[in-house]
């Protein structure tokens, strides 16, 4: 990406970012890559799924291929276990973490 | 392979395809049914872990989610059979929902086969499919590997048969 240099300024003071403790951590679903999935249609279910548009479910789908996975949503335990059931039902490999 | 018509996604098979895709459609509905073998790596792959690193999370999720999705796999796999003529060529028109399940279907059966035929990142279907002809033009490997490559070709043709997501 080319463009503008970014204005000299002096940093201003931010408050300290305290640790989040693990518990209150968000959960996310993770899509891992495999060989078998067409990009086409990985790209579709994300569409499909969480109504993205094209251009953010292809580069989702672009990050699940080129990095083996990609973090295709985040919030509350229960709705991403239900995500990943879901993306199951398509044939996509889903798992969940903390975020 | 797939075309779009009149707001329906319309294909006509040829006799063998109506023959591969019901074989290849009951195929993925016994493996459902025949009391699931969970050390079966295609059972792994169709129900993945969902907590990796925690077995006993992902059995009990597992638990309360798998019957169900188990019936939406078996469903999806018998919307092709119940769209496809018995026997002989035909034609198949699929609304909407249908040509989703044919979608999912149709992933389901490709997933099962790629895991089976150990396909990986880098391989070269039309390369693997060369050397199965060499070593035996007869064997089960060519078929699986050539009904595997006309899965992918024809579900490609149905998403791009589908109308645009809003």
């Amino acid at each position: 990406m080319g463009g503008m240099a970014l204005p000299q300024v002096a940093p201003v003071e931010t408050p300290e970012i305290e640790e989040v403790p693990a518990e209150d951590r968000p959960w996310v679903t993770i899509v891992w890559d495999d060989p078998v999935n067409l990009m086409s249609y990985v790209t579709w279910v994300f569409q499909k799924l969480f109504g993205y548009s094209k251009e953010r479910a292809e580069r989702l789908m672009m990050d699940v291929h080129t990095k083996g996975k990609a973090v295709v949503s985040t919030g509350a335990r229960e709705r991403m276990e239900m995500d990943a059931n879901q993306l199951h039902g398509y044939g996509l490999w889903a798992t969940v973490d903390r975020a | 392979m797939f075309r779009r018509s009149g707001g329906q996604c319309v294909a006509t098979f040829a006799h063998d395809e109506v023959r591969v895709l019901r074989k290849v459609a009951a195929e993925v509905v016994g493996l459902l049914t025949d009391g699931m073998d969970h050390t079966d790596p295609v059972v792994g792959r169709l129900f993945p872990d969902i907590y990796p690193d925690r077995p006993d999370d992902s059995n009990e999720f597992r638990l309360y989610t798998e019957g169900d999705l188990k019936t939406a796999k078996i469903d999806q796999a018998g919307a092709i059979l119940a769209a496809l003529p018995d026997e002989g060529e035909g034609e198949v028109r699929l609304d909407g929902e249908a040509a989703e399940a044919w979608l999912r279907a149709i992933n389901d059966a490709r997933l099962a086969m790629g895991t089976r035929l150990d396909i990986h990142a880098d391989t070269d279907l039309a390369e693997e499919l060369d050397d199965a002809v060499l070593k035996d033009p007869g064997s089960s490997r060519v078929f699986q590997l050539s009904v595997y490559a006309y899965l992918g070709y024809l579900q490609e043709s149905l998403l791009n048969a589908l109308p645009e997501i809003k």
